[in-house]
């Protein structure tokens, strides 16, 4: 048996002294390396809490996570993460957005001044990737949502983490830029392979692009139920409208609709 | 039409300078006030003219005590809004004193410093520097204190240190905030110096329309108010340039009513 790359052990949260409030409970989940994992559910579930507490951004309150071989205590640095809002720099311009993690995150950045070059190519191929070669000296309001969100993406992955968090990336899109962005997103995994942990509410975008969607219960959130979808890569978006993955959609639906009337 | 319109734009400052020293000189003719109360326009570009020697001397003097007090003002400023803006506990137990202190008229600090440097440049700078800091400082903290969370988490999130932090969000993001206080900064580096002149010196343009108004040269006084205006609207127009070339990314449009190209 492989140990898994995130582990996930009873973790709780509570935020504030409020014992009534637990916003997570009791939560377990364990993702392999390379793998790509979804995690969906009712909405104030706690899915984005999940994002903080991997990262290290907020201090589990009871239980453990451990990612790699290292229990998270403060922020990771080998994370990449994506939000649904684009969070891009507004004074930077797109490929110094995406240049940022080589300026923090090492060895990247103590060589950053002397390989400059190399990683600015690093980032206009990338861009290229997602469609935005020619947009690198754009500021981001200049840019469309979908657009920034692709920025965003080339950001998260430009420092080759081995965890990728993406908080609804694509929450905010219109659906044709959704299956784009699918698609890329796709690509990139495939050719780089890292772990992602991607929270959506999307059943259809977990369903493309997940090996294995997990579902969240309401207030406090824990796994109340796991699909691990077979279909093989590379995936086409026709295929979200197939017999298998529709079953799978309608699964889905079905549990988190039950989480639904559990709260109420 | 449009050519027509963009040549009104760019010279209506200009007419309205101009119209409104035309209503002044007519008011005056109008209601033949005399000249030691309310000087005509032209008499006062007469004496400006007159006494241009020992004006150019006295505004010289003003516009050096102003930049030197307001440069310090900058530097103390931005280093204080930065350290007030990047920790609440900083934030929360200096606050409460700086209000206390810009609360205190800043004229009321003249005599004093009259006492530790004597008359003249110091007292002015000193005066100048403490109206215009307040307002950088505030600024700056409120850019810094403000960043949005999501941009922390995406920093946060790669390791960086809380110095990285200042220098890659905390400051830029402040920029427009304190190219906006340095304008509000600028004017009452002003208001200090000439103040501090009038009461405590024996140089600037203070001072020198406190001596023509002891002489009822009024259209003297007068000519050193215009000089000042002048020499604010010059000030002003170099840190509108500065803000323009530093916070371009602020600017979404090519109309927009704060800068032209």
């Amino acid at each position: 048996m492989i140990t898994p790359y995130v582990e996930i052990k009873n973790v709780a949260l509570k935020y504030g002294q409020d014992s009534s409030s637990l916003a997570l409970d009791s939560l377990n989940i364990s993702v392999h390396q390379g793998e790509f994992v979804a995690v969906v559910g009712p909405s104030g579930c706690g899915k984005s809490s999940l994002m903080k507490l991997v990262t290290g951004l907020q201090p589990v309150t009871n239980g453990s996570i451990v990612v790699g071989s290292q229990v998270v205590k403060s922020p990771l640095n080998f994370v990449g993460m994506a939000f649904q809002n684009s969070s891009l720099l507004p004074w930077r311009s797109v490929i110094e957005n995406v240049l940022l993690p080589m300026e923090i995150v090492q060895p990247y950045a103590k060589n950053f001044k002397k390989n400059y070059s190399e990683y600015a190519d690093k980032a206009s191929a990338l861009l290229k990737l997602v469609g935005l070669g020619g947009y690198e000296n754009k500021l981001p309001w200049q840019l469309s949502g979908g657009m920034q969100q692709r920025v965003q993406l080339c950001r998260a992955v430009i420092h080759e983490p081995s965890l990728l968090m993406l908080d609804e990336p694509f929450g905010a899109l219109d659906m044709f830029t959704r299956e784009e962005l699918w698609a890329i997103l796709q690509d990139l995994w495939i050719v780089k392979k890292p772990t992602i942990i991607l929270v959506t509410h999307d059943l259809r975008e977990a369903v493309f692009l997940a090996d294995r969607v997990l579902v969240m219960s309401s207030r406090p959130g824990k796994i109340i139920h796991e699909l691990r979808i077979s279909e093989g890569r590379p995936r086409h978006l026709k295929a979200t409208y197939q017999k298998s993955s529709v079953d799978a959609i309608a699964e889905l639906r079905e549990c988190i609709q039950e989480a639904r009337i559990v709260r109420s | 039409m449009q050519r027509y319109q963009s040549l009104l734009r760019k010279i209506s400052p200009a007419l309205v300078f101009i119209g409104f020293f035309l209503l002044w000189e007519l008011f005056v003719k109008i209601f033949n006030i005399q000249e030691f109360i309310l000087p005509a326009p032209t008499k006062v570009f007469e004496s400006l003219y007159e006494f241009r020697g020992v004006i150019f001397q006295n505004s010289v003097q003003t516009l050096m005590t102003t930049l030197v007090g307001f440069l310090i003002a900058i530097v103390i400023g931005l280093m204080g809004g930065i350290v007030l803006g990047s920790s609440v506990i900083i934030y929360e137990s200096f606050y409460p004193a700086l209000i206390a202190f810009n609360s205190i008229p800043k004229v009321a600090f003249i005599p004093i410093l009259v006492i530790w440097f004597g008359i003249g440049t110091i007292p002015a700078i000193c005066t100048a520097f403490l109206l215009a800091f307040f307002p950088i400082l505030v600024n700056v903290a409120a850019g810094i204190a403000t960043v949005e969370p999501e941009l922390r988490d995406v920093l946060r999130a790669l390791g960086a240190s809380k110095l990285q932090m200042i220098k890659k969000v905390g400051l830029p993001r402040s920029m427009p905030y304190f190219f906006a206080s340095l304008k509000v900064a600028l004017t009452v580096a002003f208001v200090g110096s000439i103040v501090s002149e009038t009461v405590a010196s024996n140089l600037g343009v203070g001072y020198l329309m406190l001596v023509a108004s002891s002489r009822f040269q009024t259209s003297l006084a007068f000519a050193c108010l215009i000089v000042t205006g002048a020499l604010g609207i010059m000030l002003y127009l170099i840190c509108a340039l500065f803000e323009a070339r530093m916070t371009r990314w602020t600017i979404r449009s090519n109309d927009s009513i704060l800068f032209k190209e």
